[in-house]
């Protein structure tokens, strides 16, 4: 395909949509279709057509549109409008009012700061395009950057863009995304390879799917792209099992982009191939580590080892590798489009950019929310959260997973940031932001991390495999009102152990949570201790 | 074959040492004679860097690393018996007793054990971790060995022996975390092994009384691993 | 050396074969379409049973070892048969904070099943899942494939009930 092809495709779906008078979108992401939004979509077809409206509007299923625990939601493309817990019964309603005054009884307030203080870069189409449809993609200047990078810039030129940029990896760990390219640019070898890390593994983050549910041509753009840059013509997508929708969607989006030849050999007439698969992770968090998910793709176990050598230089069957997450190959597009220094005017000094994040938890809004680097927790939890629920007192926020920890509230007015985030004894980790509440306690809390670390440990080298078992009975002990001081030191000398000894990064990182929790939330541990009670109330005490 | 290998200079300890390019720091250690604990690691097997004794600390390098994989590099400055690797070692050994039943007394490989003489040797006199104690099968179905999974360490030893010298791949581990386990084939009985040819290399290698030979009792069971370089130079074709 | 090894045929005549087949063939029947083709047994046969193993292990050419090892390596593959029905509990951060935990205990109290386990008469299995990504709708529960959320411990014993009564007999 040309760019003059590509262009007249956007341009003609522009123009059919644009026929149409109004536009009802219906989240068909999992979150909505989990309350029946496909149920609501049928019954609004249905009004339309019970009115002759077909030719004026159009019915559209689109991604994921943010706070998703007020599903179904529909809205109105033209005047904003949204609906929240829509039931196919409102179907009648929302037609009728079309052009008209919205239905008030089941409108979603959008001049909130959930919705303002949002800004939209890897989400910009989530919410708007219909995911089942290149030619929507298209229409929102879809694959304009990857035609742009392979008919107007040599490699070179690409990698320059991403390390203006300032990105760094969104997966957890903020490695500069260029430097990686460049690594992999440069590394000797006929055959490359680019991965993306869609095994989102971290209990209570969902952002990943989300991108893939919404926008999927976004990230295998973002992949051919990063072909192109480091010399790959060939890409694997590894992706949860776990998330049967985004893998529906991710191979409907290749068989078009394949049948439109924006994937496949000789892409837009040029000597650029790149060929995209998907390879299915099968329940196993150790996956998302680099070289445990190379392994994985391999058809074998998905243990780690030692790094050095980097998959940069020797991955996938040995050939070097690029592995990003979907939210950072999300975020190539855009910056191809605008520029890499258009990207690093948003965000911080250091972080760059926006980040996605999945807020749940003891938090008014749930949902996808994505917001520019740099923004404070407390702007996060009070204005775009909407604070906690059901008047109780806001206790502490989870970010990072069970690699990351609890952040009190002295520390809500530090900015969101790689660097802030580890200076408070948590990570940014992949995004996931679970809201704590006075109800919640911290040593439950770190025994339900580590018993997710014990399980999904995998078991090669001995500090992880035996470690996080002694700390979670550790902390079980501690849980139930039976441990002693002595079990308390113990527990923190395993924490240095693990956290200095283990292989991989699940093992660094598994005290993590621990640790934080120690460092805000000590006496919570010693009333356990020496009192023997739960101050949060959340502990059955043993003895 | 014989390319020009180049050498490096590093400093060991304080000490300096040449080596070629293409060793590892526990090569180097092992032939300068430094004392380098490992048990995962054995010469001729592909080194996994598992059992994390052989850490080391590397000038420059925020993390410790394992000497069983890393390379030599010009200029290097390692320590290899700092008081913080030390408490690590003899605190992983601790590790390694308190996952599984290790009571040496009754074991036929006392006196002959890798991870008895390591403790003996890093001084470790009591186990401050809780034992775990899981009671796990002793499989005897083999005409002339026996496996005790409970004195098992999972360092691999047998898996990699298997599938990379004797060609067989009759073990593997299954499960994961502190649930992985040594198999034979698909978790079937030893004797009934299709794929085992009875070698007893994996009896050999073992490092513990995991892997032993039918008919010892406590104490006689030394192992015997003179054949391993000559089998690796084999297969290497360099002999 | 020489590999023209003849390929296996399958266990028995069941149709099912030719979807995993054509998954092994679409990988050209390289080792490394274990996970793919195990997949494929799984979402076919509801489980992984010795036969199939063993088929895909002949056909792959992997060691038995090696395809045991990465069949309990992954916990989304299962070497029992499921229940009738399936539940999946979300135990993901969100769902926990939000009462996870009492669901499974409920269940457990009411089926006598924790995750992992299937009911004695083999109507329910009990799965706990980590993190099924419907955070916003905590705490989560499949139910036969079908996610709902905002679920309470009574809510999801009446949709187990339901399973249990409508097939006739009662639970174990």
């Amino acid at each position: 395909m040309t760019v003059e092809e590509l262009h007249d495709i956007a341009m003609s779906e522009r123009e059919a949509q644009g026929e149409y008078l109004h536009h009802i979108h219906v989240c068909m992401a999992a979150g909505c279709l989990s309350s029946r939004s496909d149920k609501v979509k049928e019954a609004l077809e249905a009004e339309v057509k019970r009115c002759n409206g077909e030719k004026k509007c159009l019915v559209k299923g689109v991604g994921c549109m943010g706070p998703c625990a007020a599903g179904p939601l529909v809205s109105v493309a033209e005047t904003g409008t949204m609906y929240r817990g829509v039931t196919p019964e409102d179907a009648a309603d929302i037609v009728q009012s079309l052009g008209k005054e919205p239905v008030s009884r089941l409108v979603y307030p959008t001049d909130t700061p959930f919705t303002q203080r949002q800004v939209k870069v890897v989400l910009e189409n989530s919410g708007k395009i219909d995911p089942e449809r290149i030619e929507d993609y298209i229409a929102a200047d879809g694959y304009s950057a990857l035609l742009q990078a392979l008919t107007s810039m040599t490699p070179a030129e690409v990698i320059e863009q991403i390390v203006r940029s300032g990105l760094r990896g969104r997966g957890g760990a903020g490695f500069p995304t260029g430097l990686k390219w460049t690594t992999v640019a440069k590394a000797n070898g006929g055959r490359k390879f680019v991965i993306c890390n869609a095994d989102e593994g971290d209990p209570g983050a969902f952002m990943d799917r989300s991108v893939l549910e919404s926008d999927p041509h976004r990230v295998l753009e973002g992949m051919a792209i990063a072909g192109y840059a480091v010399g790959a013509s060939q890409g694997y997508i590894y992706v949860r099992a776990e998330y049967p929708l985004a893998i529906k969607r991710l191979r409907t989006a290749i068989r078009q982009a394949e049948r439109q030849g924006l994937l496949g050999n000789n892409i837009s007439d040029t000597q650029f191939s790149f060929h995209v698969d998907l390879r299915l992770g099968a329940g196993a968090f150790v996956c998302g580590e680099e070289t445990a998910l190379i392994a994985s793709i391999e058809g074998k176990r998905g243990t780690p080892r030692p790094r050095p050598p980097f998959p940069a230089e020797s991955g996938l069957w040995g050939d070097p590798t690029l592995i990003n997450n979907v939210e950072t190959f999300a975020n190539v597009p855009p910056i191809i489009r605008n520029g890499g220094e258009w990207f690093a005017r948003i965000g911080t000094e250091k972080s760059k950019g926006t980040k996605v994040f999945a807020l749940a938890g003891r938090v008014v809004n749930t949902g996808l929310i994505e917001v520019p680097m740099g923004i404070t927790l407390r702007e996060i939890v009070y204005d775009i959260g909407g604070g906690v629920p059901d008047g109780r007192q806001f206790k502490a926020v989870q970010t990072g997973g069970p690699s990351g920890g609890c952040i009190p509230e002295q520390h809500l007015d530090m900015p969101v940031d790689y660097e802030s985030l580890v200076q408070v004894g948590s990570i940014m980790g992949s995004g996931g932001m679970i809201v704590m509440d006075e109800t919640s306690c911290m040593v439950d809390v770190a025994r339900y991390f580590m018993e997710f670390c014990m399980t999904e440990s995998c078991g090669k080298c001995i500090p992880c495999r035996v470690g996080t078992a002694h700390m979670f009975d550790l902390l079980t002990k501690i849980s139930e009102g039976r441990a002693t001081a002595d079990d308390l030191a113990l527990l923190e000398e395993l924490c240095d152990l693990v956290q200095n000894t283990s292989l991989c990064g699940l093992g660094i990182t598994a005290p993590n949570p621990v640790l934080s929790t120690l460092r805000y939330f000590r006496d919570e541990y010693l009333a356990h201790i020496t009192e023997r009670t739960c101050p949060a109330g959340a502990c059955q005490m043993r003895r | 074959m014989r390319q020009s290998v180049r050498v490096k200079t590093l400093k060991i300890d304080d000490r300096d040492v040449g080596a070629r390019e293409d060793q590892t720091l526990l090569e180097v250690c092992r032939e300068n004679g430094i004392f380098i604990p490992a048990l995962c690691h054995l010469d001729g097997l592909t080194p996994v860097g598992a059992c994390r004794l052989c850490l080391v600390e590397v000038k420059g390098q925020r993390r410790l690393l394992p000497a069983c994989v890393t390379r030599v590099e010009e200029g290097m400055e390692v320590n290899t018996a700092t008081e913080r690797l030390k408490k690590y070692r003899r605190q992983i050994l601790e590790l390694f007793f308190s996952e599984r039943n290790h009571i040496c007394s009754v074991c036929v490989s006392n006196g002959h054990c890798e991870l008895q003489s390591l403790a003996q040797q890093l001084g470790v006199d009591h186990v401050h971790f809780p034992y775990r104690y899981p009671r796990l099968p002793v499989d005897a179905s083999h005409d002339r060995f026996v496996i005790d999974h409970n004195r098992c360490i999972l360092c691999t030893r047998c898996v990699r022996v298997c599938d990379e010298i004797e060609g067989a791949h009759t073990w593997d581990v299954m499960g994961r975390g502190i649930n992985a386990r040594v198999i034979t084939d698909l978790n079937k009985p030893w004797g009934e092994s299709e794929s085992c040819t009875s070698c007893g290399k994996c009896v050999h290698v073992c490092p513990t009384g995991a892997l032993v030979e039918k008919g010892r009792s406590v104490a006689e069971m030394a192992k015997r691993r003179q054949f391993l370089p000559y089998l690796t130079l084999m297969r290497e074709g360099k002999q | 050396m020489r590999t023209d090894f003849v390929n296996p045929s399958p266990p028995s005549e069941d149709k099912r074969w030719r979807l995993v087949d054509a998954t092994m063939r679409r990988h050209g029947r390289q080792s490394h379409a274990l996970i793919e083709s195990l997949h494929t047994v799984q979402e076919s046969f509801g489980y992984l049973d010795e036969e199939a193993l063993r088929y895909v292990a002949a056909v792959l050419r992997v060691p038995l070892s090696h395809v045991y090892g990465v069949a309990t390596f992954y916990h989304f593959f299962t070497l029992k048969p499921p229940g009738e029905h399936t539940c999946v509990v979300c135990t993901g951060t969100a769902c926990y904070i939000k009462g996870a935990a009492s669901i499974l205990s409920a269940i457990a109290q009411a089926e006598g099943v924790k995750p992992g386990e299937t009911t004695k008469d083999g109507k329910l299995s009990l799965l706990s899942a980590r993190c099924l990504g419907s955070c916003g709708l905590a705490p989560a529960v499949v139910f036969d494939g079908e996610v709902v959320g905002k679920m309470t411990p009574s809510l999801v014993l009446e949709r187990i009930r339901g399973w249990t009564s409508r097939d006739g007999r009662g639970t174990a």
